[in-house]
């Protein structure tokens, strides 16, 4: 009985009905407004090869630096690329980047704090020193380090972007099960003789999971900020992949034109993109943390 | 545990800390897959080639080698008194000491660190206060979309849409560098110190005079303490006169044989003061502001947020409605009584934003060329200079351990909770 009230929790707030997040107030209107935003980019961006106008690396107008125009409404590159058409198929590194890091940092950081704080101990504090020191540490030049000695690609991006928030997790469910642990369900639950295995994923997980989709959410808007710092300091993808961020650092190297059009557009993508992603995060933990609301 | 106890305790807890952090650095650097030596050249290069680097780097030898070499380099004191900076190795690219290039390079983001700190904390706390006080009106909202937007903006984004607006288009203010290069930098305070007249004799006492003033500054405090001015006090005065005494023969001695007594800080806008130049200091001034207001616009969402929250919080306790029913001014109660009371967090929060201000700052550092630690790890990246690289996350490390043990004991010192 007890179990499918949990399970039907989790649900509430991780497939929300429109209907019942509205009812919530500004909270539930954050997080419908971050779903619709992450939604449309993410569609715009799968769909954009097909939509687009031109080919966005391969297609180069004579017209270099034009500025917005009826025939480039977005305008053109210092290589005369359609900048629109750039922008409609830009997200999806940045988007595989993100997925990717978060999924990295849950499957490494969620367990590993289950686990960690269930056992207790010195092997608990021992890990509890190193993540720290982690997680005290400036994040981008963790990121930069480990980047510059992987290489580029999406896949190194998203391993030291990773080895960044594995921290967060870490901490986050450690601190939410050190005090779970202690709750007489639990006991209970040890008491009939169940296995630790079976405590820690069927009795402690899923009252855990809430802390971790507003942790991954956030975590997703971070990831998007790092890829794209990484891009700018010249750790990201090459010039052949359309990306947001390789546009935006390529807008400031001609500054001095006052081409604003190369730089501003791809930039309000990334912040669209983040936004959404902060709503959807700071939304989620209104809802569940009613004090931080008012 | 007393505050005592408990700030020996934070440092020697600093010790494993810092070891933990060196030995991940050099995890990352030398033992994950990818040669250091081999990616600088990116395999445009002789294996002859590859040897001659590995050999005058020190790259050679086996692994275990490499570490204490690393770690005993750290802490080599003969090296830093002979230098003025610790041992971080010798870059790829000129095979130059990396830790005088990072030296050199690091009062530049301490100062671009301090201003946009400054920016960010009183930005967001006045803001904060402000949106608590018109809790739930247009204006709060307002605030609490600004302090949800700066989380999502790419902090070189700001930067260069702050460079094409007021440097581009307007042309008010330089969109790169420290100080404009029609000005030389400040060099600080310059004192010509000629010898003394009397000779040794004459400086000996002057140094008594210099000693017996200090100790009267310190038996004034003593007495400020009421410290019991029988033995203890006593002792203590003799003791500062005479290390007064030593120190100051010492020092005037050193600076008279040198001719020139040197105060420099490294902070442009406090060298120019130093050095009464008002040219420079604007110059200065001009060249900061911008990525001050960068860093400082993106961090102070941060500030709003946790003000506001602690505010409602404070707002809503008896001692603010007890002062406001003495009849209290509104300001006296918001700043005298509220903002002192939901300060704590703020402050800890100041000191775990510190990681977040220098990731920032590598960022604002590049997009304005300012000539920090940021731009320099951005530069040495070009390069693929990999022991640079490696010197300047050290750096960084050794940099946030320190601020983060001075943020937890003055944390102890204020809310006496944390000692227990």
């Amino acid at each position: 009985m007890n179990k499918v009230k949990i399970k039907r929790s989790i649900l509430a707030h991780l497939i929300p009905g429109f209907t019942s997040l509205t009812k919530k107030g500004p909270s539930g209107w954050m997080v419908i407004l971050g779903l619709v935003i992450v939604l449309a980019l993410v569609v715009m961006t799968a769909i954009g090869p097909w939509i687009a106008p031109h080919d966005p690396v391969w297609y180069m107008s004579p017209k270099i630096r034009a500025p917005p125009s009826p025939e480039f409404p977005m305008g053109t590159n210092h290589l005369g690329q359609d900048m629109l058409s750039r922008i409609l198929v830009g997200g999806s590194i940045m988007l595989q980047v993100a997925a990717l890091s978060v999924l990295v940092c849950f499957l490494i950081g969620v367990p590993l704090g289950l686990f960690s704080s269930y056992v207790g101990g010195l092997f608990d504090s021992t890990l509890s020193l190193v993540i720290d020191a982690v997680y005290a540490f400036p994040g981008l030049v963790i990121a930069i380090a480990i980047a510059a000695m992987l290489g580029s690609g999406v896949i190194n991006m998203a391993l030291s972007i990773s080895v960044v928030y594995i921290p967060s997790y870490f901490r986050i469910v450690r601190s939410q099960v050190l005090s779970i642990k202690e709750l007489t369900y639990v006991e209970a639950a040890k008491a009939t003789g169940a296995k630790w295995h079976t405590v820690l994923s069927r009795y402690i997980f899923p009252n855990v999971i809430p802390s971790i989709v507003v942790v991954a959410t956030i975590n997703f808007a971070d990831a998007i900020l790092t890829a794209a710092g990484l891009t700018f300091i010249g750790l990201g993808v090459t010039y052949d992949i359309p990306d947001w961020g390789w546009d935006l650092k390529n807008g400031w190297s001609y500054l001095a034109s006052r081409a604003w059009w190369i730089i501003t557009f791809p930039g309000l993508m990334i912040i669209l993109l983040a936004l959404g992603f902060t709503l959807i995060g700071e939304g989620l933990s209104e809802l569940q943390n009613p004090k931080l609301q008012r | 545990m007393g505050l005592r106890s408990y700030i020996v305790t934070r440092i020697l807890l600093t010790i494993p800390t810092l070891l933990l952090l060196l030995s991940m650095v050099f995890l990352v650097m030398r033992v994950l897959p990818g040669d250091p030596v081999a990616l600088h050249f990116e395999k445009k290069a002789e294996p002859w080639q590859l040897e001659n680097m590995r050999r005058k780097l020190g790259l050679d030898k086996p692994l275990w080698a490499q570490y204490a070499d690393y770690i005993f380099g750290l802490i080599d004191i003969n090296y830093v008194l002979a230098y003025g900076y610790p041992n971080l190795g010798k870059s790829m690219q000129t095979y130059e000491e990396v830790g005088g290039q990072i030296f050199s390079a690091f009062p530049a983001t301490l100062e671009l660190a301090i201003y946009s700190m400054i920016i960010a904390s009183v930005m967001g706390i006045l803001l904060g206060v402000v949106a608590s006080k018109s809790y739930n009106s247009i204006l709060d909202h307002l605030i609490r979309g600004f302090g949800t937007v700066t989380y999502a903006v790419p902090i070189f984004f700001l930067g260069i849409i702050f460079q094409l607006v007021f440097g581009v288009f307007l042309r008010w203010l330089p969109t790169g560098g420290r100080i404009s290069s029609s000005v030389e930098p400040p060099t600080g305070l310059t004192i010509i110190l000629s010898m003394p007249s009397g000779g040794f004799i004459y400086n000996f006492l002057l140094s008594s005079i210099a000693g017996l003033a200090i100790s009267a500054i310190c038996i004034a405090l003593l007495k400020v303490k009421r410290v019991k001015f029988r033995f203890k006090g006593f002792a203590i005065s003799l003791a500062v006169f005479i290390i007064a005494w030593v120190v100051y023969a010492y020092v005037s001695w050193y600076f008279v044989l040198k001719g020139t007594l040197q105060i420099a800080t490294g902070l442009y806008t406090i060298d120019s003061l130093l050095e009464a130049n008002p040219v420079k200091f604007v110059e200065s001034v001009k060249a900061l502001l911008l990525p001050s207001l960068t860093l400082g616009i993106i961090l102070s969402g941060i500030f709003v947020r946790l003000t506001r929250t602690n505010m409602l919080e404070t707002l809503r306790l008896d001692f603010v409605t007890a002062a406001k029913a003495r009849g209290l001014k509104e300001s006296t109660v918001t700043y005298g009584y509220a903002l002192r009371n939901a300060f704590l967090p703020i402050l800890t929060m100041l000191g775990l934003q510190f990681a977040m201000l220098l990731s920032g700052a590598i960022l604002t550092e590049t997009t304005f060329s300012w000539p920090g630690l940021g731009r320099y790890i951005y530069q040495r990246i070009s390069f693929r200079d990999y022991t640079a690289i490696q010197g300047a996350v050290v750096m960084f490390g050794l940099f946030v351990t320190l601020v983060s043990l001075v943020v937890d004991i003055l944390y102890a010192y204020f809310d006496p909770r944390i000692r227990l």
